[in-house]
């Protein structure tokens, strides 16, 4: 018997989607492709929909209408995407027993390497027995980061991943985001930060009040904004 | 001898009768431990992690539970193994086995209950992550009891204690009855009563020591558990 790969995540499809919370609307018709290659990166101000957004594309939240589907399947258990949330939280357990968990389908021999392997991608060799709770705010995004890549995503949703990050701190994420990309995984990322998304961005997507306003290139996006409300943003001004 | 000396005496010179009483305490209060401990941590997480009608008045009872009055389960139980009883057949009433039924009644409420708040809590916490995780129901609920597993050993503890330093349940369904069913609690009881201070003394230096043992483990659990896992 042959154990088969789950198969891809890619592309998603979001056709006219929305969410919504009795009369309030936290995303409102949006249409999105998601496609292979470089990260996409969710731009807005607080309450635009981002993390709304994300949820919706991992599959936690159903839409209240819409049609989302996952390389074509309408029903699909997140098998290959993983999120990291903007606050992740950790397991009460070593920092190598937090990657572990993600791995809980490799054989016995493999997770002693595949931790290993994961921890140094994401610089926190050497920490293995820490408590992961005692780790430092940005450790544990990176823990995280190690045990989201653990399910073997190819697609990989990060919320603010350095909201209440040191420029340090975030220049580590944003180098494991490259590198990941670099290895084929789809990297969707929300961020208001505009010089992360300018960094890091291979396609800008901008939510204001639930709707996507403008999505494309990242350079096109920055150096030709179509919208309105695009270059307001990207202007500096607040988007209320 | 002094009372106090000839208790004192009684515990250092590993007094026979003594610590066949001790004995017999620890064997019903452990046994029942485990009973209470199968039953009421599958209980507490059930409660915890699954939604069904009736289920905020079983949390209600539960927590009532935990308060009900030794006596009361003693008496529960002595009517339902008495000879006439509907369990009168088993010929289980004034026998070990009697109070460790009596000991589990009252434990595992206390353990379901803690065990419930405990997993519930962990639950809201983790919720996201293992649901993102797609970790199953069952693989979910093994992973909130490990993760809960020093608060829960916690929990056994305070029950041990209850079960431990409790008279009025195995009294009744026990007997008191010398060299069989007597435990320190109820010797104590028993030899206050007729003016034998010496053991009751002894068995009250022990039961004390016993259960501060109890409360340096919680202790000792919970900064064990901070330490390793955060």
């Amino acid at each position: 018997m042959s154990m088969r790969a789950p198969p891809s995540e890619l592309p998603v499809q979001l056709d006219d989607v929305s969410v919504r919370v009795g009369p309030l609307a936290l995303i409102d018709g949006v249409s999105m492709h998601i496609s292979p290659g470089a990260p996409t990166v969710l731009i807005g101000p607080n309450g635009a929909g981002k993390t709304t957004l994300l949820r919706v594309v991992m599959g936690l939240i159903a839409p209240s209408q819409g049609r989302m589907t996952w390389a074509g399947r309408e029903q699909a258990p997140p098998e290959r995407r993983a999120i990291v949330f903007q606050r992740p939280v950790m397991l009460r357990r070593s920092t190598a027993a937090n990657v572990r968990f993600g791995l809980a389908k490799a054989g016995r021999a493999q997770r002693h390497e595949r931790v290993a392997e994961l921890l140094d991608l994401v610089g926190l060799s050497g920490l293995e027995r820490r408590p992961a709770r005692r780790l430092s705010g940005g450790e544990q995004q990176r823990l995280a980061l190690a045990r989201a890549l653990a399910r073997d995503p190819d697609l990989l949703l990060l919320d603010e991943p350095t909201a209440s990050l040191d420029p340090a701190a975030t220049k580590a994420i944003e180098d494991i985001v490259r590198a990941v990309s670099a290895r084929g995984v789809k990297v969707v990322m929300s961020t208001h930060d505009l010089g992360q998304a300018r960094r890091v961005g291979g396609d800008v997507a901008l939510l204001h009040r639930g709707r996507l306003i403008e999505h494309g290139d990242a350079a096109e996006f920055f150096a030709s904004p179509q919208a309105e409300e695009t270059k307001r943003f990207i202007a500096g001004e607040l988007l209320v | 001898m002094n009372t106090n000396a000839s208790a004192l005496h009684l515990v250092l010179s590993g007094d026979p009768a003594l610590f066949a009483i001790v004995a017999l305490s620890l064997i019903v209060s452990l046994t029942a431990l485990a009973f209470a401990a199968i039953i009421g941590i599958p209980a507490g997480a059930a409660l915890a992690l699954v939604r069904f009608p009736g289920r905020e008045a079983i949390i209600v009872i539960l927590n009532a539970l935990m308060g009900l009055p030794p006596v009361v389960i003693g008496l529960a139980v002595f009517l339902l193994l008495s000879r006439s009883g509907p369990l009168g057949a088993w010929g289980l009433l004034f026998t070990p086995q009697a109070m460790i039924i009596a000991q589990t009644i009252m434990v595992a409420p206390i353990i379901a209950a803690l065990t419930r708040q405990t997993i519930e809590d962990l639950w809201a916490e983790y919720k996201d992550e293992l649901m993102a995780m797609n970790v199953g129901p069952v693989m979910r609920t093994a992973t909130l009891i490990w993760d809960a597993r020093f608060s829960l050993v916690t929990a056994l503890l305070a029950g041990f204690g209850r079960a431990a330093a409790e008279v009025g349940a195995i009294i009744i369904v026990g007997g008191n009855i010398d060299g069989f069913t007597r435990t320190m609690t109820t010797a104590i009881a028993l030899e206050t009563s007729k003016g034998d201070l010496s053991l009751a003394i002894g068995l009250g230096m022990v039961l004390l020591t016993i259960i501060i043992l109890i409360n340096a483990l919680a202790w000792s659990a919970r900064r064990l558990g901070e330490r390793l896992a955060g």
